[in-house]
């Protein structure tokens, strides 16, 4: 073989060996939830050791505390969380025949029983944060904030299913 | 002397036009090969642990995107579901499918269920969900159709230039702020009316979203 055929194969090779190369692409660490060698249980998601403080942790404790004001943009706020995590198996107007439930989930009482209307904010603030029944916790899903915009929500629900003609103003004008 | 055969003549100009022709055609079959599924995975459908149906989750059920993938208003990752949301549902309905005995033995053995890897962007790339979402991109504007996915799959290419695609114009997909996470979204038909306003609401800085850092930091 001559030097030249030589020298154009190598280069040949060259060029075709950058093709194989992910260094850039696949750089040498981990990427969310990945298979991670490292660790005892292969994941890289590892628990948070005990006793860690997150960052946010103390406006966290103090948001389950402190349920905040009641306005228009809470409630909105609360009825978008409502209809992403409650509505399959409470309904979208609370009586506990959403979608899940029709597919065999058992149904879960309807916010608009004399318990459920009678039963103070924090019941549910502990409902939504440790489960009840077969309803399993949505403390990891829902913030402690967007908890107690539900609960605002599910109080309008209450209401909406025991209104009177009196509570709309200027109603009774408009009716036949 | 007679050296060439009179057929000669076509052969030398053939091989003077595929001279010129070879390196063009090299080039453009490069790429072919990059922007083809064998490179990018585009609408490759993958083998699940488990064959979880999106079709039958979002549009037979109804359930939010954000009922499972929970941390994308919040994070760069949406969130695969960890066992316990499968469970919400499956403790109760399903309980002795065959199909989801995975998930029951992920979660009586503590072990994730390990998925297949849909969507992979090269580690040079930065991406964040949660500014998306913010800024009006809806899912399935890059995720397709997810609702009548039975199988997940790749519905975009992925590529560089699919990405810049919309950095460069992103007035053209930008949807209002309730209607982000609506699986069923059409553009409407002024939606070159109002893209431009979304872009002014969302505060979109057009003039940067092409600079390099915006997405290789």
């Amino acid at each position: 073989m001559t030097l030249r055929s030589l020298s154009s194969l190598l280069l040949l090779s060259l060029a075709l060996a950058g093709c194989g190369d992910h260094s850039m692409s696949q750089q040498n660490r981990y990427s969310t939830f990945s298979k991670a060698g490292l660790f005892r249980d292969g994941t890289e998601a590892q628990p948070l050791p005990q006793g860690t403080v997150a960052q946010g942790d103390p406006e966290r404790s103090r948001q389950i505390t402190t349920p905040p004001a009641v306005d228009m943009a809470l409630l909105s706020r609360g009825r978008e969380r409502y209809d992403i995590y409650c509505s399959p198996c409470h309904g979208f107007s609370g009586h506990g025949d959403g979608m899940i439930v029709q597919r065999g989930f058992p149904a879960p009482p309807s916010y608009h029983s004399a318990r459920l209307r009678s039963a103070d904010a924090q019941h549910f603030f502990d409902v939504i944060t440790h489960g009840y029944g077969a309803m399993y916790s949505y403390a990891a899903r829902v913030e402690p904030r967007d908890r107690w915009a539900i609960i605002a929500y599910i109080r309008a629900l209450q209401q909406s299913q025991h209104a009177d003609v009196a509570d709309v103003p200027e109603l009774r004008s408009k009716l036949p | 002397m007679q050296l060439f055969r009179p057929g000669a003549n076509t052969i030398a100009t053939v091989m003077i036009a595929a001279i010129g022709a070879a390196p063009v055609l090299a080039v453009g079959l490069s790429y072919e090969v990059m922007l083809s599924p064998y490179v990018t995975n585009q609408n490759i459908s993958r083998n699940q642990p488990v064959p979880f149906s999106h079709e039958h989750h979002v549009s037979g059920l109804g359930l939010d995107c954000r009922y499972c993938h929970a941390s994308v208003e919040k994070a760069r990752f949406a969130g695969i579901p960890p066992t316990e949301t499968c469970m919400t549902c499956h403790s109760q309905i399903w309980t002795n499918a065959l199909m989801l005995a995975p998930v029951r033995e992920s979660l009586s053995k503590n072990q994730p269920i390990a998925w297949e890897r849909v969507h992979r962007l090269p580690d040079y790339v930065y991406f964040d969900h949660s500014v998306h979402v913010a800024k009006g991109v809806g899912c399935t504007t890059c995720h397709g159709d997810v609702g009548r996915m039975r199988l997940m799959r790749q519905a975009a290419p992925l590529t560089m230039q699919w990405c810049l695609d919309c950095h460069r114009s992103p007035e053209r997909f930008l949807r209002p702020r309730e209607a982000v996470f609506d699986p069923n979204w059409q553009a409407p038909k002024n939606q070159a009316e109002i893209g431009p306003k979304l872009a002014a609401g969302y505060h979109i800085n057009t003039g940067h979203l092409t600079d390099c850092t915006i997405c290789h930091r």
